[in-house]
């Protein structure tokens, strides 16, 4: 894993560098996602004003399918929000990263994603800004060109399914998880994360798993090391 | 405005707002002890409920399909120490090959 095992400080450069084969396989499926809200009726320029502003594939993957059925305005921005409701404790786990005013801060973190995120984990909880930022930087271009070619050649294009990219990405987060594990308190409240998700995937919206998980992090009000 | 429009701009929106609530409200002010050692537990925690849910989860049901292929291999390649990408691909080649034979 090269992200957690460089020695030395990380540079922008490090950190584009470990995005460039999640980009691949996030280019694809922008591209997918391109295709199918083209085939829902959302027109060429929405789409990529989507993939711009909201930068989530799950999200996006959502609203595109609600609306190609005709699901409704409230019922795709729900399941959206829903979705993306993750994005509040990732973005804690990362607030001390980011300086300066507001705006600036604003911006920068607009370039939070799943992966970025987690490519920037150096272990014990820590994450490093310029690991976070190269990676986003590199994942926004290849979700929004992706999206861009989706939209306009998409049928050219084969299913990302087929190729295997939707197991991928959960083996990327499996990869980026083991060396965060070493303290056996992480070890419990992962495991306990892990299940709480798994009890409420058939019972809860989609999205609402993953917050609900972040509860195991109260074990860490407990005293005592790690 | 029309349907579509407005769910990308409330959609795009909200997840900016999302994304931005630790960097804009917390910033790099320092948090109590107690704080940080819950907020410290954050990674491991949402990467594991994110290894569960892109594996097995479905649309309010658990499907159990070639992804779990997918991530036995990546989980085979990473105990062998193999780098990133390499876990990456191994899974891909993995969960394409599992979805043919099944």
């Amino acid at each position: 894993m090269s992200s957690p095992d460089l020695a030395s400080e990380p540079r922008y450069r490090d950190g584009m560098r470990a995005a460039i084969a999640v980009a691949a396989t996030v280019w694809f499926f922008g591209a997918s996602f391109g295709l199918l809200a083209r085939a829902a009726g959302m027109g060429v320029l929405a789409p990529m004003v989507l993939s711009a502003t909201t930068f989530a594939g799950s999200a996006q993957f959502a609203v595109s399918s609600i609306l190609g059925v005709g699901g409704g305005t409230f019922a795709a921005i729900t399941a959206a929000v829903l979705l993306n409701a993750r994005y509040a404790p990732i973005s804690i786990s990362v607030a001390r990263l980011f300086h300066g005013g507001r705006l600036r801060r604003l911006l920068e973190s607009q370039l939070i994603v799943d992966e970025s995120w987690a490519l920037s984990s150096r272990g014990q909880g820590r994450f490093d800004r310029r690991l976070l930022l190269g990676a986003g930087v590199v994942l926004y271009a290849a979700w929004v060109s992706g999206t861009a070619v989706g939209v306009l050649a998409g049928d050219a294009l084969g299913d990302p399914r087929s190729l295997g990219l939707d197991g991928a990405f959960p083996a990327l987060f499996l990869a980026l998880l083991v060396p965060q594990l070493r303290a056996p308190r992480a070890l419990l409240a992962a495991l306990v994360g892990g299940a709480i998700a798994l009890v409420l995937i058939p019972v809860t919206p989609p999205g609402t798993p993953i917050v609900a998980a972040s509860a195991a992090c109260l074990l860490g009000l407990r005293r005592g090391d790690a | 405005m029309s349907a579509v429009w407005l769910v990308v701009l409330v959609v795009g929106a909200a997840t900016a707002a999302l994304k931005a609530t630790g960097p804009v409200l917390l910033g790099d002010r320092e948090l109590p002890e107690p704080v940080a050692r819950v907020v410290g537990l954050l990674g491991p925690v949402l990467l594991s409920a994110l290894v569960v849910t892109q594996t097995v989860g479905g649309d309010n049901e658990l499907v159990l399909d070639a992804r779990l292929a997918g991530v036995g291999a990546g989980a085979a390649a990473i105990a062998a120490r193999a780098p990133l990408p390499a876990v990456v691909v191994v899974a891909a080649l993995a969960t394409a090959l599992a979805r043919l034979v099944l």
